[in-house]
Formats: C-alpha cells, sequence, structure tokens
C-alpha cells in the first residue's frame, strides 16, 4: 500500500536557512551586503567600478564579489579601484546561492568590509528567486534594453529594494521613455526607488551609494510588496510560499486551481497549463486586446495608478 | 533555466522522506509552483525526469499544482488577481499598494511513498 507524506517544506528551504545565517553574520560583522541583479550588458561591473571608487573616496571599506560563468575579466576591471575583489565561476550556474557565497566568504578579508557588493550572474531570472542573505537587492536596467522588461521580468524588479537605470547618458540616443519605465516599475514593485546613473559621467552615483551605506545596521527603507507573501518578513526573496500568509492563500483557492501538469510512466505529459513552457500564456489575448499597458500620464506626487485585473 | 537545480532539490528531498520512512521508493512528488515563482512547470517537468534518474524517485511521477499570484490592497483590502504581466495596483481603489497573498510559492506539498512489500508484489 502507498502511503502520502505530508511535507510543506519550501523546495529553496537550505538556500533560505543559509540565507539567515548569512544574514545574521553580516548583521554581526556590521557589513551592509548589497547583490546586483541584472541583464548581462547592462552595466553592473562598470557602475560597480564607480562605486567601488567612491567608497575609497568617501573612507568606507567596500570590497565585492563578482558572479561569472566563465573568465575573470570583471574582477581583473574591478580590483584596480584597489578594494578587495573576487571572482566566483560558477561552473555553468545561471545564479549564484547562499552555499557558493559562504564557500567565497569563508577567510576573505573582504568579508569584513563595510559594504560588500555581490554582482550576481548576468541574468534576470534565475537569479531573482535565491534570498542570498543581502541587506539591499538592486535592480539594474540600462536605457538600452527597453521600458518593459519590468514586466517582463517581475520578480526581477518586484523583488527588489532599489531600482538603478544605468547608462542615462544615452537615454536620448536610445529613445528611452523614462516616465513609461517608471510606469512599468510601480505596477511591480510600487514605492521602489528608481536611481538614475551613468557610469560614464558618475551621475547618481553618489545618491546609490548613500542608499547601500544607509542599510549598515538597518533595514531597507523599501519593503517590496511582492515580497510578502511567504510572511516570514526576510528581504526579499526569503519565504517560498510555506509561511501562514501562503498557506491562507492557499484555502482560499481551493475549488478554483489551476489544471495540473504530470508527469507520468517516465515521460513528460503536458496538460493545458496556463503558461505553457517557452509559449504564450493561454489566456494572454487580455495582455494584447483588452488591456494594453500604457503608461498613465501623472500629475507629480499623484499615488494613483490603471492597470491591474479585477479578482 | 534553474528548474534543473529546483529538480535536484525535490529529488533529494524526497529521497530523503523515503528514507525517513522506511520507505522502498517514491511514488510520486506534489509541489505548488506559484505563478511568480520564476519556474515554469513544465520545464521543472523536464528538469525532474533527468535529475530523478538513479535515485528511489526513479520512477516517480511528478505533479505540479500551479498557484495563482493574488494581491490584497492596504488602502481598501479588495483582493485581486495580478494578471498577466502582473500589476500591484489595486483595480477597486487604483492605489498602488497592495501586499502580494499568494504566487510565490515553490514548495514540495506531499511525497507519496511505496511500502516495500509493494515492490515485492509488483515484481512477482
Amino acid at each position: 500500500m502507498c502511503r502520502v507524506v505530508d511535507v510543506r517544506r519550501a523546495v529553496l528551504a537550505r538556500n533560505d536557512e543559509l540565507a539567515k545565517e548569512l544574514r545574521g553574520e553580516f548583521a554581526a560583522r556590521g557589513t551592509a551586503a548589497v547583490t546586483l541583479l541584472s541583464a548581462p550588458g547592462s552595466g553592473k561591473t562598470a557602475l560597480l567600478e564607480r562605486l567601488l571608487a567612491a567608497s575609497r573616496k568617501r573612507g568606507l571599506r567596500a570590497a565585492a564579489l563578482t558572479a561569472d560563468l566563465a573568465t575573470e575579466h570583471d574582477a581583473v576591471r574591478l580590483a584596480r579601484t584597489g578594494a578587495p575583489v573576487r571572482q566566483i565561476h560558477t561552473a555553468g550556474l545561471c545564479h549564484l546561492e547562499c552555499e557558493l557565497l559562504r564557500a567565497q566568504l569563508a577567510g576573505w578579508a573582504g568579508r569584513d568590509a563595510a559594504l560588500l557588493f555581490v554582482e550576481n550572474v548576468g541574468n534576470l531570472v534565475c537569479p531573482a528567486a535565491y534570498d542570498l542573505g543581502e541587506s539591499l537587492r538592486v535592480t539594474l536596467m540600462s536605457v538600452t534594453e527597453g521600458e518593459d522588461k519590468p514586466l517582463k521580468y517581475p520578480t526581477a524588479f518586484g523583488l527588489c529594494h532599489a531600482v538603478v537605470l544605468t547608462k542615462t547618458d544615452l537615454a536620448e540616443a536610445a529613445g528611452f521613455d523614462e516616465r513609461a519605465f517608471t510606469e512599468n516599475v510601480r505596477s511591480v514593485n510600487p514605492g521602489v526607488p528608481v536611481v538614475r546613473t551613468s557610469a560614464v559621467s558618475g551621475a547618481g552615483v553618489d545618491a546609490l551609494l548613500d542608499r547601500c551605506a544607509a542599510v549598515r545596521g538597518r533595514p531597507p527603507a523599501h519593503r517590496p510588496a511582492m515580497a510578502a507573501a511567504g510572511g516570514d518578513g526576510a528581504p526579499p526573496a526569503g519565504g517560498h510560499g510555506t509561511g501562514a500568509a501562503g498557506r491562507a492563500a492557499h484555502r482560499g483557492t481551493r475549488g478554483r486551481r489551476r489544471p495540473r501538469t504530470q508527469l507520468t510512466g517516465g515521460r513528460a505529459e503536458f496538460a493545458p497549463a496556463r503558461r505553457a513552457a517557452g509559449g504564450v500564456p493561454a489566456d494572454a489575448s487580455g495582455l494584447f486586446q483588452g488591456q494594453p499597458r500604457r503608461p498613465t500620464r501623472l500629475p507629480p506626487g499623484d499615488v494613483r495608478c490603471g492597470g491591474g485585473t479585477a479578482a | 533555466m534553474h528548474e534543473l537545480s529546483i529538480a535536484r532539490s525535490v529529488v533529494e528531498r524526497a529521497g530523503e522522506v523515503a528514507r525517513e520512512h522506511g520507505a522502498a521508493r517514491v511514488v510520486a512528488v506534489r509541489v505548488r509552483v506559484g505563478e511568480l515563482s520564476g519556474v515554469v512547470a513544465g520545464a521543472l517537468l523536464f528538469a525532474f525526469e533527468a535529475a530523478r534518474a538513479g535515485t528511489l524517485a526513479e520512477a516517480a511521477r511528478l505533479d505540479v499544482e500551479e498557484v495563482p499570484a493574488r494581491a490584497r490592497c492596504t488602502s481598501c483590502r479588495a483582493g485581486f488577481s495580478l494578471g498577466s504581466p502582473p500589476s500591484l495596483c489595486c483595480p477597486a481603489c487604483a492605489r498602488p499598494a497592495a501586499d502580494v497573498v499568494s504566487g510565490r510559492e515553490l514548495e514540495i506539498a506531499a511525497v507519496e511513498l511505496a511500502e516495500p512489500q509493494d515492490v515485492l508484489e509488483g515484481a512477482s
């Protein structure tokens, strides 16, 4: 006879536990750990060069870990600032996990820095799911990437404490619609601060550094609404749905569950799930026809917004 | 494509549960995947097939329950679906202030195990 064991454990529970430990260790050492998440080529490393140089000028001890699948190019560039720098090779892994991060921190001089920057693998999907014990998670996007990226990668932009716009010196040439971008950011992460930067002119670097330094020994000023699910309050990716809020919501959705997708008899069988793998969601018609998401013209300070789907 | 890491974690945990309960093998694993978890069900099923090879879950079925993303407005308390692309602006009062109450789930809900005698019966 078969029996069913109730498990109710987050798949990433091990990472979440390690993140909690790391967060405690950072706090005990007085280190503000700042993670940088973005697509490849959005300018994380160039901005980080500026941030490390600006930290040095302020007499703020900063260090950096930079993750890539291969090469030491970023570490070489960053080390020129004089800051302790380490390259993490993820050996093909598309994101950083706590275990990898912790192994790099062990016995390294940079771990005691006042500001520890962690540059994640260039990827707007996978890294968003992993809590790294950071004090501040920053998601970056360059003006050449398109204003709708926050909508296309909602967890990357929805789970961060600050959004940084990079390469603003190219905004005009790229025809960047900043109002549409801000609207889209606000849609997935209401109230999140947006910092405009340029690694060429240095614009916005000090403002960003202020935000990074402000989380030393203090929680970030902004709490992402998306992080509320799970209910454990850990920033920003903590709690993959085993919290009280998640369970309550689970009870509330009974009777109207999505079709299940099953793997049986050694072969994958795909039920008509709402979101087909790699394809267009089956119910995406509203996205393309019914409710175009266009930037709403808002007077400064107005907190109202458009969009959303009625229950 | 971090679904392979996720699938490995699922297989690993299911194997631990099987060993803890003295089971012969894992028959099925039920996972709950939120709309905002960043995990695609189809990709997870594909990865699971690779990850389960040579483990106690070698012949296991993976049931994926997809959990819709819902939020509650912090101003008017209205509950609403986030939709796709997701919007955290309340459709009732149009204020950009809401807490996500579901949709980030990525959890192993249950593991179905076969007792040692089941395996013997199945073999005879």
